[in-house]
């Protein structure tokens, strides 16, 4: 078979470079310099640096705070990607069944999608606003005194729900089309062989969704670590004090609060690992496990 | 007794469309009834009121002696093999002809050799731990059917199973289906829009057309009895011809030829099977052979006789030229119909 080819090496080059420079200096180059400051102690007004070696990483993993944000980070990770497609699943589900409305409510769902994170935050904190929010007299019917920002609890509470409520629709976008990619053939098949409605969603639908599902899970493990950066730095409004807050805001409040770059970049080195290792998994199990066609 | 009975059972969709019209029509124990009619005349609307998978508009329907017009499908004893197989990709062949047993409480023991027994029948014990994505379009076919026959239902139901096979497949997986079917004894609905599988396959035969029925009645019935020039010219390949004709003097006129003896008065749709012509030099139809089609054991002449087209059958040992040759019909083997309905006189 004859396969087109470029004669010179020059033109194929030429024609990457636009997309190669741009990866070369929006992502390897500050991952260079990142991991090689992560390796120095910065003065804080700028006046040179020292090489330290790995003691950035030995302060931190030594850090009692490291830990506990660390700590809170998994749990609000955890929380944020299990609501997110719970909640996200079940109104798909639902949605599928009623196929004729499926439209409008897609698209009011969808609305929320655009919503910028750090709005979303914004509209948490007006929602839980100490002397008129909502959702704070909502909780003062049982007599519990909401105080977004001062009780870590209640500010903890604010950031996983205003997280959940932004990242709803693109899960259930995800998994309404999974749903209606189902053959409708498999669906009453499985209606003929079996009369109980949970027992089809289990034995047929869901596994069905498992390519979807852990797609989904990737991209909500990524986006509950990172990408809730704006929704934090909202309801914490800049006051981290005593407050939650997940790693990748810690990386933001040492290197540019704190002036201590040198340790801000090693956490920043440790979240690439992360997400290095995430990525890996994804494409180690999407290859291995869940393929049917 | 009826295995299956329809009374008045009529079909609207939601957006106002009457696919099917009130129809009524028993099945008894064992039959094989073939629902055939061209795409779009209702015949999975049909067969899908019967399943349960489309909610029933107006009318009863009894399967097995019960109503079951508000039964669940899975409740129905019934087994239903679709166009494109409907197995469940994540499932090995074993799972999926196992699956409605295990929900029905079969026990494991029970099940696995139920799965044996039917993976014999079928030829499928090479393949019980692959998944359907992993088989050849035939074997996904014999997965089908085995899915329904373990089940061993009161009724099988059949949507156009074979269609997605290649002709040879097709025609092997025919013969298989109905000799399962009469060895199985259940009472089946097949439909199909290939008049071939109609005619080779039924016991009975219903012919639809805009979401009503034409005819019922066996193959040989269907052929030789159209019950309405529909019928005659969609069942039998190449098509019955049919031919406007006048009746004077208590015979049909074709051109200024006598066929037979009139039932009516005025015009009538006269309705000749190709290969009730016979090549006779002496005959008084006088044909205008354009093309002859060489098919090994027969010849088809396609011509025009007055004004109209006309097929005509031959077999090989009977040499036929192009140009005018005669030909005669026996007078009972023409059907007449009424020429405004188009309904058997
Ligand atoms: N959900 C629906 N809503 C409205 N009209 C429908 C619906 N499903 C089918 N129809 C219409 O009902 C008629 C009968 O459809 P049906 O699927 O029974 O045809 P069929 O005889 O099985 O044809 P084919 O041989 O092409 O499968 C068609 O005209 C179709 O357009
Ligand atoms: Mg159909």
């Amino acid at each position: 078979m004859k396969r087109a080819g470029f004669t010179t090496v020059s033109l194929p080059v030429l024609l990457l470079l636009p997309q190669l420079v741009i990866i070369a200096v929006f992502f390897y180059w500050p991952t260079v310099v990142a991991l090689q400051s992560s390796f120095y102690l910065q003065d804080p007004f700028g006046f040179g640096s020292t090489f330290v070696g790995l003691q950035n990483y030995i302060d931190l993993f030594g850090s009692r705070e490291y830990r506990r944000i660390a700590s809170f980070t998994v749990v609000f990770s955890l929380l944020v990607t299990f609501f997110s497609l719970a909640i996200a699943l079940v109104l798909a589900v639902k949605a599928d069944k009623v196929l004729r409305g499926a439209r409008t409510y897609r698209t009011l769902l969808m609305w929320v999608y655009a919503v910028a994170p750090p709005v979303a935050g914004f509209i948490a904190v007006i929602m839980f606003n100490q002397s008129w929010g909502p959702l704070t007299e909502f909780f003062g019917f049982f007599g519990h005194d909401y105080m977004v920002g001062v009780n870590f609890n209640d500010t903890a509470f604010s950031m996983i729900l205003a997280s959940v409520w932004k990242q709803v629709p693109v899960n259930f976008i995800f998994f309404l089309s999974g749903l209606q990619s189902i053959p409708r053939s498999v669906r009453e098949a499985a209606l003929i062989d079996n009369r109980s409605a949970s027992g089809r969603f289990w034995d047929v639908t869901f596994p069905l969704l498992a390519p979807t599902g852990f797609f989904l899970l990737i991209i909500n493990i990524t986006y509950s670590l990172f990408d809730t950066f704006g929704i934090v730095d909202i309801v914490v409004k800049g006051e981290p004090g005593n407050n939650p807050m997940t790693l990748v805001y810690k990386v933001y409040v040492d290197g540019f609060r704190g002036n201590d770059l040198g340790g801000s970049s090693a956490q920043s080195v440790i979240l690439m690992v992360l997400v290095l290792a995430l990525t890996i998994f994804q494409f180690r199990l999407i290859d291995r496990r869940i393929h049917y066609t | 007794m009826a295995q299956v009975q329809l009374n008045n059972i009529g079909k609207t969709y939601p957006n106002g469309f009457e696919a099917l019209h009130p129809t009524s029509f028993e099945i008894a124990e064992g039959e094989f009834t073939v629902l055939v009619g061209p795409s779009g005349c209702g015949k999975s609307t049909l067969l899908r009121m019967v399943a349960g998978l489309e909610d029933i508009t107006s009318g009863e329907l009894q399967i097995a002696g019960r109503v079951v017009n508000n039964v669940e499908p899975a409740e129905r004893d019934i087994a239903m093999v679709f166009q494109n197989y409907a197995l469940y990709p994540h499932m090995t062949v074993r799972k999926n002809i196992g699956y409605g047993l295990k929900n029905r409480g079969t026990s494991k023991q029970a099940i696995a050799q139920k799965v044996d027994e039917a993976a014999a029948l079928l030829n499928l014990g090479d393949y019980l731990d692959r998944k359907p994505s992993q088989l050849s379009g035939g074997q996904r076919q014999r997965v089908a059917m085995g899915r329904a026959i373990v089940r061993d239902p009161a009724l099988f139901l059949f949507d156009e199973p074979l269609s997605n096979l290649d002709a040879k497949l097709r025609n092997q997986m025919r013969i298989e289906i109905k000799a399962l079917q009469r060895r199985l004894g259940v009472t089946s609905i097949y439909v199909t829009h290939d008049q071939v599988e109609a005619m080779t396959m039924a016991d009975r035969i219903i012919v639809m057309n805009a979401g009503r029925i034409e005819q019922i009645g066996t193959p040989s019935e269907v052929y030789h009895n159209p019950a309405s020039t529909f019928v005659a010219a969609f069942m039998g390949a190449p098509p019955m011809n049919l031919f406007p004709a006048k009746v004077t003097d208590g015979q049909v006129m074709l051109g200024d030829q006598p066929l037979c003896a009139a039932p009516a008065q005025g015009a009538v749709t006269a309705g000749i099977r190709p290969e009730d012509f016979t090549l006779d030099a002496t005959g008084p139809l006088s044909m205008d052979v354009q093309i002859i089609e060489e098919l090994g054991a027969h010849r088809l002449l396609h011509g025009t006789l007055g004004a109209h087209s006309v097929t005509v059958h031959v077999s090989n040992d009977i040499s036929a030229a192009t140009g005018l040759q005669r030909l005669s019909v026996r007078p009972d083997a023409v059907c007449l119909f009424n020429a405004t309905d188009g309904k058997r006189l």
